[in-house]
């Protein structure tokens, strides 16, 4: 780890210890910007990181930065593809703008050399006109190429930034849960906004400016060459130092700029947490804490953007500095040429007069080259993410079978939280080893629901109960084991068809920015009458409070909308489970916030909707365990029986130590247990 | 929605881009107020700027001058075997060069700094503000928007400032310094130039008007991007298991279109804009050169001065695409201030008195006076509240869903201020209470326990940062979270992840509880802070909160009865007010709601 960076800023709004953490599970990215951007893209990247483990993070790049960059903005051809020819056709309307630009003061010359010298004195006034005419006519040219230029390449560019922000999103959507734990959505934010505008901007000034600059100081400087030998050579010999520079520039720029688009996607994800979290924040009145972490954090991208701004003067001075010391010379030198008469004045009055056009060009050169490194940081974050590979994909021959009875299977069901390295580890080093052991959550689970079964899921809070039902839907996969619906494996059905079947209701329910009926119906089969379903779901889950919202079923909910309380959340949650009329239906403890009346009467709805329907549902309490019809127990990992809620409080005491607050569990003898406690179930609370 | 010129508008109105006159006028007018605030404390620095880049473009314009005296003077003067002017000419372009490139990086040093301090200060203003103003306002403004004001709108604003400052200053001189040179040289020719400026002043007014609009649309657009993505990623679970991908899709699909048309034709005024200034630059060259000419002729110019005149008359025009840029991105950037300043203009309905009264240390007596509140103006949820807390107490308070419970909780830990009536603690109104001491006496636990990223010391540590790790441990420990952190990976330094994707429902509102209990505040008030909890974590935290709420005052909302059974004291309420009042074993006892309540509740225990 490099012990100059400016370390990871938790960003915990709540603590002020701003230490650099150097454990793993870090999200900030860019400590190691460099060798990110060696590996262009990330993607194919193994080959070359692991081929030097004990590499300095700091260590320049040990490829040509040009190639780097060429390589990386290669990967945009597919999104440029429908763009070139008006992009080609943009860059010669710049050319031809520049060439105008150049002609006016060449007709200038002429004019008064030629007509106007000749008039004097005579009454020929035609030739003046003419003069004047085509002064105004190179003028009118230049600005109508330049409006050319501009029409040709505003619609691409634009156009090229929304393709790509669109495909980002749609791979972010396909992406897993397990993806999403592990990105800050402000990392995902900056990206799809901050990065794309800087690309846009980009491509549809710095690209065209870059060709044109670049043709002009070449063209330039082969007239120079041309006109002015030894002088031009000479003047050339001043690029290699700038070449040097550049080379130095470019790796150190590459690293900043990286880590401020880094850093500006943490400020981000910080901003996004404290708004979301801004209940727990005014409960504990933290919010000057979070202030204070939030300004280091923001001090931080100041200061990169200083050095990044530092480097670039340093750059810029660099550039211009040699090309003018480089004229300055060669002014002494051709004084001298033309004296010994090697040279003529004309001549060195020419190349002069095109040095002084070469040299704002190389000027610009710095800005252009720092906005085409930027941009191309940009393009490897962008790819960093459209390059992960989604690991909870279709199968290439989905299977669909023409009647789903609902009969589910979990086989041998092993599962353990992909511990995979966080972003930024990802590109540091993918063969790293892993530090310990992956924890199993499930350890070899075997359990089946018989169709039209309401079976409890049963079992202490983080034994992974919500984990065992997200693998029936696919929100995760199975590490080892099979899930099988109608015993085919989940994984062989496509995702979409998969929901279909399974309908989930989460403990946290996520409402939409849409009216009630949307969000109820968000997962409900087309074709059907809505209306009924939207009614007879709000029956089910008790949740008729929506009639009597300000616009009733049609009243818009979510952040965008009116607020409900948890209790209302949950039920239109549930509501929402049920209309989606599924075959299987998974259910995340799903009366928790509900009150004692309102449980009951969910409870007796459900448990006359679900008569046909497969249900698994996550119980912590007697009321929920009654829908079900059998009971499952899930502990260390492993399904310890299986039996009616009846049979079981008799039978299994661990069991009775998490269901029942009757029972004290310290008396609870060992003698009647149909499985021995385990160990985790002997400590009290764990 | 039109608001009262003279009230503050804030973030009303806000997606609305077609200002009328006086409208667009007074949001512009306050968006530049703030950019002049952000830049008073940094005036030195920037008239420093605009120092160094005036003396890099002087440096500059010096170059040609001295080529053609080292042409001029220095070749005769060599020939004559004098070498002195000659090799002094080229000493000094060589420290005009190194001038030149030192001014250069100078200011481009300065004007990062600028730009940044001027950044990190609207970025602070505007973080310092979300956090201050109150729930009610988070309520209807979404995080997204509130995202796109501190990403989106600042990127424009960044843009300008990056590029803006040097653009300008130095393209405003040069246009000065060639003006007047040109005065000096012709005055006729100078009035050439002048007749110039109605075109172009003409051509801003156009570009300043649309521009204005389409900008404004852009900001509306670009929030409107964010809002849905950060929704998405948010939800994205729910996204999955509803299959809405496709529709998400398209509804994205929309707005990108909408955000890049619009972006389009910003663009292509642009593409108008900076064009037909060329154009009217090109035209008055030929003007000026038409006027001249026949000047000449008649004999009344010398050709040599015409010739000035024209180069003069061409390079005025040269930083016009420049400060079309600038014109540009300055546009852009007020938009976006218009939309921070709008958001910065918002005042928090719940805020500190201007005199308030320290209540260092608050014994917990709660008190509500002819309470009444309601969301909004029309709704009424406690219509006169009156009640007592003494300090130490346990109240649970109970009934159904929208009976008012939660926003009792609200009003106690001042998330909303009452409608009317008083709400004392410790005798003082909650509103003239310090929030600093309100915070420190009042600390509220909520259903939705979120966890920050991060680990969970610092999790926990939220409620008091200055606690060391034992402190933390024991209270993990009090509430029952301690088994469950030291089984995970790496303890209390495990990294809860995004929105504690690692940890339960039930872990979470115990890591939740453990804060509450560091926090060890006087008034604790639980708003169905336990209903993830399984029934041995509920028992755990029962435990825990006999020793918690022994000697504090604690107000208890839960729909389990077991937690209620621990209250002093059961309140019942029905449609905002108090129906039943009394210990719970004296409710139970009677025929009550209570004792239905709880013999139902009883029934469906095992």
């Amino acid at each position: 780890m490099p012990s100059d960076h400016p370390g990871r800023q938790r960003t915990d709004p709540s603590t002020n210890r701003t230490d650099t953490s150097t454990d793993s599970p870090s999200h900030s990215a860019g400590h190691t910007a460099t060798e990110t951007a060696d590996s262009a893209g990330g993607a194919t990247a193994g080959a070359s990181s692991s081929a030097r483990p004990g590499s300095t993070p700091m260590e320049p790049s040990a490829l040509p930065p040009s190639t780097a960059v060429v390589a990386t903005l290669a990967r945009l051809y597919p999104f440029f593809r429908p763009a070139i020819p008006r992009f080609v056709a943009g860059m010669l309307c710049a050319l031809g703008a520049s060439l105008c630009a150049l002609g006016i003061p060449q007709a200038l010359r002429w004019a008064v050399d030629g007509p106007l010298m000749g008039a004097v004195g005579s009454s020929d006034r035609t030739g003046i006109w003419q003069a004047i005419a085509l002064v105004l006519g190179l003028g009118v040219l230049e600005a109508g190429l330049i409006a050319a230029r501009r029409a040709f390449i505003l619609i691409p560019g634009t156009k090229v930034e929304a393709s790509m922000r669109l495909a980002l999103f749609r791979h972010l959507q396909d992406l897993p849960s397990a993806f999403h734990d592990q990105w800050p959505g402000g990392q995902l934010l900056s990206r799809s906004m901050s990065d794309l505008g800087m690309l846009r901007r980009w491509l549809s000034f710095g690209l065209v400016m870059l060709v044109v600059n670049t043709s002009t100081i070449a063209v330039g400087i082969g007239l120079m060459v041309h006109g002015g030998g030894w002088l031009g050579i000479a003047y050339l010999a001043g690029a290699l130092p700038v070449i040097w520079f550049s080379y130095r520039f470019s790796s150190r720029f590459r690293r900043i700029s990286r880590l401020s688009q880094d850093q500006a996607g943490d400020l981000a994800t910080t901003v996004e947490e404290s708004v979301h979290g801004i209940r727990v924040l005014k409960a504990f009145g933290r919010g000057r804490e979070a202030y204070q972490n939030f300004s280091v954090q923001a001090d931080q991208l100041r200061r990169t953007e200083m050095n990044k701004a530092r480097t670039l003067g340093a750059f810029t001075f660099a550039i211009t500095a040699i090309s003018e010391v480089m004229l300055g010379l060669c002014l002494l030198a051709g004084v001298w040429l033309a004296i010994e008469g090697q040279i003529s004045v004309g001549d060195l009055v020419a190349f002069f007069a095109t040095a002084v056009v070469v040299a704002g060009p190389v000027e610009q050169l710095g800005h252009l080259v720092s906005m085409t490194l930027y941009a191309k940081t940009a393009v490897d974050r962008y790819f960093e993410v459209l390059d992960s590979p989604n690991t909870v994909a279709d199968p290439e021959h989905p299977r669909r079978p023409d009647e789903v009875r609902g009969q589910v299977q979990f086989d041998g069901v092993h599962f353990s939280y992909p511990d995979e390295p966080t972003p930024d580890q990802t590109w540091r080093d993918p063969d790293r080893p892993r530090e310990r052991p992956r924890t199993e959550v499930l350890d070899g689970i075997d359990l089946e629901i018989r169709p039209g079964e309401t079976m409890a899921l049963v079992g202490l809070t983080g034994s992974g109960k919500s984990t065992l039902i997200s693998l029936v839907p696919r929100l995760f996969d199975v590490t080892a084991g099979t899930v099988r619906i109608d015993g085919v494996d989940v994984r062989d059905y496509s995702r979409h068809h998969l929901r279909e079947i399974v309908s989930i209701a989460f403990e946290d329910s996520t409402l939409f920015s849409a009216t009630v009926r949307e969000n109820v119906l968000l997962g409900a089969p087309q074709g059907h009458d809505g209306e009924e379903d939207l009614q007879r779901a709000l029956t089910v889950a008790q949740a008729q409070f929506a009639h009597a919202l300000p616009r009733g079923v049609d009243t818009t909910i979510g952040e965008e909308g009116l607020s409900l309380s948890g209790g209302q959340r949950q039920r239109l949650a549930l509501a929402r489970a049920v209309a989606a009329r599924p075959r299987v239906l998974v259910l995340d403890d799903p009366l928790s916030a509900l009150d004692v009346a309102t449980e009951e009467a969910v409870t007796a709805q459900l448990r006359q909707e679900l008569a046909g329907t497969t249900t698994l549902v996550v119980a912590h309490r007697p009321s929920t365990v009654a829908l079900a019809d059998r009971v499952a127990v899930l502990q260390d990992g492993r399904i310890s029986a299986v039996g009616t809620h009846t049979d079981l409080l008799a039978t299994h005491e661990h069991y009775r130590f998490v269901i029942s607050s009757l029972v004290d569990p310290v008396s609870a003898g060992p003698e009647d247990a149909a499985v021995p406690p385990s160990t985790r179930s002997a400590e009290v609370g764990f | 929605m039109r608001a009262v010129p003279v009230t503050p508008r804030g973030v009303t109105d806000e997606e609305n881009s077609h200002l009328d006159r006086a409208d667009s006028r007074l949001v512009r007018r306050r968006s530049l107020r703030l950019l002049g605030s952000l830049l008073a404390p940094l005036k030195r620095l920037f008239v420093l700027t605009v120092v160094l880049v005036v003396a890099a473009q002087a440096a500059k314009a010096a170059g040609p001058a001295l080529i053609a005296r080292a042409i001029d003077v220095g070749i005769p003067a060599a020939q004559d075997g004098s070498w002195g002017p000659a090799v002094l000419t080229g000493a000094v372009y060589v420290v005009t060069a190194l001038v030149a490139g030192a001014a250069t990086a100078g200011y481009i040093r300065l004007a990062a700094r600028v730009s940044q301090s001027i950044l990190l200060d609207l970025r602070q203003r505007v973080f310092r503000q979300t956090q201050r103003l109150s729930l009610e306002f988070h309520e209807s403004y979404t995080s997204g928007r509130i995202i796109s004001r501190q990403t989106a709108d600042l990127d424009a604003l960044k843009e300008l400032l990056d590029s803006g400052i040097t653009s300008l200053a130095s393209g405003f001189l040069y246009m000065m310094f060639v003006g007047i040179s040109l005065f000096l040289l012709d005055w006729q020719a100078g009035l050439v130039l002048l007749v110039a400026v109605i075109p172009v002043w003409l051509i801003t007014r156009w570009f300043q008007k649309r521009s204005q609009v389409l900008y404004r649309i852009s900001r509306v657009a670009s929030a409107r991007l964010i809002v849905n993505f950060v929704e998405t990623m948010t939800g994205i679970r729910a996204v999955h298991a509803f299959r809405r991908e496709d529709a998400n899709n398209r509804t994205y699909a929309d707005l990108t279109e909408e955000y890049r048309h619009n972006n389009a034709r910003t663009m292509g005024l642009n593409g108008i804009y900076d064009p037909a200034l060329q154009l009217t630059g090109n035209v008055t060259v030929a003007v000026a050169m038409a006027f001249g000419a026949f000047r000449v002729l008649d004999g009344q110019l010398e050709v040599g001065v015409l010739i000035a005149t024209l180069l003069y008359t061409k390079r005025f025009f040269q930083p016009v695409g420049q400060m079309a840029m600038f014109y540009n991105s300055f546009q852009s950037a007020a938009a976006a201030l218009e939309k921070i300043s709008g958001l910065l203009e918002e005042v928090p309905t719940v805020r500190q008195a201007e005199r308030p009264v320290p209540l260092p240390t608050a014994s917990g007596h709660l008190r509500f006076e002819h309470v009444r509140f309601g969301y909004g103006k029309d709704s009424v949820v406690l219509p006169d509240l009156d009640l007592d807390v003494p300090a130490g107490q346990t109240v649970a308070l109970v009934g159904q869903t929208g009976a008012g419970k939660s926003t009792v909780a609200k009003l106690v830990s001042r998330f909303y201020d009452v409608t009317g009536g008083r709400l004392l603690l410790d005798g003082v109104d909650l509103r003239e209470v310090t929030m600093r001491d309100l915070r420190r006496a009042v600390v509220m636990v909520t259903q939705e326990a979120y966890l920050f990223s991060g680990t969970v010391r610092d999790n926990i540590a939220l409620a008091r940062p200055d606690a060391d790790d034992a402190a933390i441990e024991a209270a993990a420990r009090a509430v029952g979270a301690h088994d469950f952190i030291t089984a995970l990976p790496e303890g209390y330094d495990s990294d809860v992840n995004k929105r504690g994707g690692r940890v339960s429902a039930g872990q979470r509102q115990l890591i939740s509880f453990a804060r509450a209990f560091l926090a060890d505040p006087a008034v604790l008030i639980l708003d169905e802070a336990t209903s993830s909890l399984d029934i041995p974590g509920e028992r755990l935290v029962q435990r825990g909160l006999q020793t918690l709420l022994a000697d504090r005052t604690a107000i208890i909302i839960a729909h389990r009865l077991s937690t209620v059974a621990i209250a002093d004291r059961v309140l019942v309420m029905s449609e905002g007010r108090v129906v039943e009042d009394g210990a719970p074993e004296d409710l139970i006892g009677g025929t009550g709601r209570y004792a239905a309540l709880h013999q139902a509740w009883q029934d469906s225990l095992v």
